[in-house]
């Protein structure tokens, strides 16, 4: 399977009479954005704000993040299964607006958004403080069930992501990047000599608006399957969580999935990548035994030497994690472990709920429980005081100058567990 | 500009080896040896104001008195910051070095800082109290020792932010600080996975919580049936060292028959260890390995026999990774030799 994946650079956003693409600016009618969201009857009202780097703005409470992504050529469309029908995606073109994202933003549970400071320390945690941001801020209807505010709100952030991606469909991309996963065999004919590799991607699946989906199936409701890298870059795989802000998988993160990249960039030179392994993170214990029988039987049928496994989220999933890794190496199969730590405020503690002495080679995000101090922000996009009550947050998080002592756990994205950042701990 | 007291050891101050270990503490104004590279890596930004030398022997024999005279020596010069050595592979030296900063911090509440090799035993014991930085295993590594302890110093000194370990050169202490790689996660994913792969050396960012626990095996049936080896750590070897067993980092072990032989004179053996006074050991070999003892309980029926090999190596600074390589292979030789159980012992 083949994707050739163009990028159009995008260096600044604002509003306009007609929703285009420009000298590298992305100009949005404000008013056919909230029409969008509004189409849905749970939104009472509707707002869109624009964050850009190095503006000093908070936008709290953060649900998901999602590039702007158009198929150009080749079958199905951006979020398969989701908005677009159920056909195979991840051939053919597909253009992307780097640089851009659409944020939705509310309080669903209140405690599990996150954080994106587009300025100051805390935009150094974040990769989402140097995109240039469309925020929707949804208000819901009166007496609207959470799960059904958030799957409405999943929603309003897909259709606006692919509302602007449409606008890159007949535009030269800056830059593109062709990515191909052969199948097995030419694979193997290919690059007889390098030691293959898959990737183990654990899926958020602990319910309860901690899902995920693929093609539009919840994954905890499937058993763990495989899937051509490409079709991730084409909205295969979307957030549906409400989880801890720091290490939830944001869509953005699946659409550029950094394992995949970086495993891409080593292909056919110090590896043969073999195509990524999706497993989720289920609560009962008889589920997390089936899965990870499943991610070790499933690589050894792939004939690999090697696997990357990638989490999401922390606690309960650490078994999953440790299970996956260790019914690996029982395989004779070697692994790389990314996860990350909450190690205590001080760092002293036990970093993860599971450990095993398989697991030799560890990436970490970091220690989520780190404390950080968030210098108060000209203008906050969304309420400010949910500061207290978010995961990271304490009592007393929120002062009055509008500066915020927190646990690192409150910013989106800041110890993902996929790698995309550079932070990490000793 | 900031005030440092240094420690260090006789042998660093230039008064003498182990033979001069006894000297107790004593106090000089200015640099003295190793604070000169301190120093000069300090530049205007302080000043080590005092030198205070202690042999290593008589630290560890007179420990309260020895603690208590140094604090008041440090005391009253109201330093910024206490630096200890660097100790490198000296055990006793590192101890000390380790023991005194905890003192100093405790006592007079200033920030310490010492310098050791990963082995070390002081090491172990002393860098979740302190900020060990970790060094090579001999004075040689002095220059890359005082060009990471330096800017730790000067942290330390003007209360500044510690970042993490991988940053600063100091031990990992069991607490967990964040820092910004040069690299996103997956990129150091791929790389340690390919070095994996390879069969290359590669370095977890969460070490796994230590597993090398050995449970002890059940209890001899019948001792007085059983066949005996000695093994040792201690050094013993036949005089000469006929196999040139190092007296540091040993990188082999001997295996020498005693068949016979009742007692281990000074006439036949010695040690070879290089990390403790051998004096005794030399008058009287059987104070490490117990072979006149075993052999009276050979003669009256308390034990089987005695195998007729002794293995021994120094322990002296000697990786983890070769005892282990050594054990491996010669505990296989002493299964084959239908050997029932081993007294080891060290020093």
């Amino acid at each position: 399977m083949k994707l050739e994946l163009g990028s159009i650079f995008i260096k600044d956003i604002q509003f306009a009479a007609e929703s285009k693409v420009e000298n590298e600016t992305l100009y949005v009618n404000k008013e056919e954005v909230r029409q969008i969201i509004l189409e849905d009857q749970n939104f009472k009202s509707a707002d869109v704000e624009l964050a850009k780097p190095g503006e000093s703005i908070r936008i709290m409470p953060v649900k998901d993040v999602i590039e702007p992504r158009v198929k150009v050529q080749g079958p199905g469309g951006i979020f398969p299964g989701m908005v677009n029908k159920v056909e195979t995606v991840g051939s053919g073109k597909t253009n992307v607006l780097k640089g851009a994202a659409v944020v939705t933003t509310g309080k669903i549970v209140g405690f599990q958004e996150g954080i994106i400071d587009m300025t100051g320390p805390g935009a150094e945690y974040t990769p989402f403080s140097q995109l240039n941001n469309l925020v929707l801020v949804c208000e819901p209807i009166d007496g609207l069930k959470q799960h059904e505010h958030e799957k409405a709100l999943r929603f309003a952030g897909y259709k606006v992501a692919i509302y602007l991606g449409e606008l890159a469909r007949n535009l030269t991309p800056d830059v593109v990047e062709t990515f191909e996963t052969p199948s097995i065999i030419e694979g193997f004919k290919m690059y007889p000599e390098l030691p293959r590799v898959a990737y183990v991607l654990m899926l958020q699946s602990q319910g309860l608006m901690h899902d995920t989906y693929v093609y539009g199936v919840d994954a905890k409701q499937s058993l763990t399957t495989m899937i051509y890298p490409t079709e991730l870059m084409d909205g295969a795989i979307v957030s549906g969580n409400c989880v801890s802000a720091c290490d939830k998988n944001t869509t953005y993160h699946h659409l550029n999935n950094p394992v995949i990249h970086d495993l891409f960039a080593e292909h056919g030179k110090t590896l043969n990548f073999v195509g990524v392994i999706i497993t989720n993170e289920n609560v009962y214990l008889a589920d997390k035994e089936r899965s990870s029988n499943w991610s070790a039987k499933l690589a050894e049928f792939l004939g690999v030497d090697g696997v990357i496994i990638s989490q999401e989220g922390f606690g309960n999933p650490d078994t999953d994690l440790i299970m996956n890794c260790k019914k690996i190496e029982a395989k004779g199969i070697k692994t790389v472990i990314i996860t990350d730590e909450y190690a205590g405020r001080d760092g002293s503690s036990q970093s993860l709920a599971d450990a095993d002495a398989s697991a030799d080679a560890v990436v970490t995000g970091g220690n989520a429980n780190e404390v950080i101090e968030l210098p108060p922000m000209d203008k906050i996009v969304g309420y400010a005081d949910v500061a207290d009550i978010i995961a990271g947050g304490f009592d007393g998080s929120l002062h009055a100058d509008g500066s915020i002592t927190a646990e690192l756990q409150v910013i989106t994205g800041a110890t993902n567990e996929m790698g995309f950042n550079k932070l990490s701990a000793r | 500009m900031l005030k440092v007291v240094h420690y260090i050891n006789q042998f660093f101050a230039n008064i003498g080896g182990e033979e001069m270990a006894h000297v107790p503490a004593e106090v000089r104004e200015g640099i003295v040896g190793p604070g000169l590279a301190f120093q000069q890596a300090f530049g205007e930004e302080a000043e080590i104001v005092a030198t205070i030398i202690c042999g290593d022997s008589y630290f560890n024999e007179n420990l309260e008195e020895a603690k208590q005279t140094i604090i008041n020596m440090v005391k009253k010069y109201s330093p910024d910051l206490f630096i200890a050595g660097p100790a490198f592979n000296a055990g006793r030296y590192g101890v000390a070095c380790g023991t005194i900063a905890m003192a100093v911090r405790d006592e007079l509440n200033i920030p310490v800082l010492s310098g050791m090799y990963r082995e070390n035993p002081g090491a172990d014991m002393f860098k979740n109290s302190i900020y060990v930085v970790s060094t090579k295993n001999s004075a040689a590594g002095m220059r890359d020792a005082v060009k990471k302890m330096a800017p730790l110093a000067l942290k330390l000194a003007k209360g500044e932010k510690v970042g993490a370990s991988a940053e600063e050169g100091y031990m990992p202490n069991g607490k967990r600080v964040n820092f910004f790689e040069k690299e996103r996660g997956s990129r150091r994913a791929v790389n340690m996975l390919i070095k994996k792969l390879n069969g290359k050396e590669f370095e977890t960012e969460f070490p796994m919580p230590d597993f090398d626990r050995v449970d002890p095996n059940p209890a001899v049936k019948d001792i007085t049936k059983a066949k005996i080896a000695l093994v040792t750590s201690g050094g013993i070897v036949p005089k000469g060292n006929p196999d040139h067993i190092e007296s540091s980092s040993a990188s082999k072990y001997g295996k020498y028959d005693i068949d016979g032989i009742m007692d281990l004179t000074e006439a036949d053996f010695a040690t070879a260890h290089g990390g403790y006074d051998p004096v005794y050991a030399n008058l009287d070999p059987d104070r490490v390995l117990p072979v006149d003892v075993l052999r009276e309980f050979e003669k009256e029926g308390k034990i089987g026999s005695i195998h007729r090999y002794f293995y021994t190596t120094v322990g002296n600074g000697t990786a983890v990774k070769n005892s282990k390589a050594f054990a491996e292979e010669f505990a296989k030789e002493l299964l084959a030799d239908g050997v029932d159980a081993v007294i080891l012992t060290s020093t």
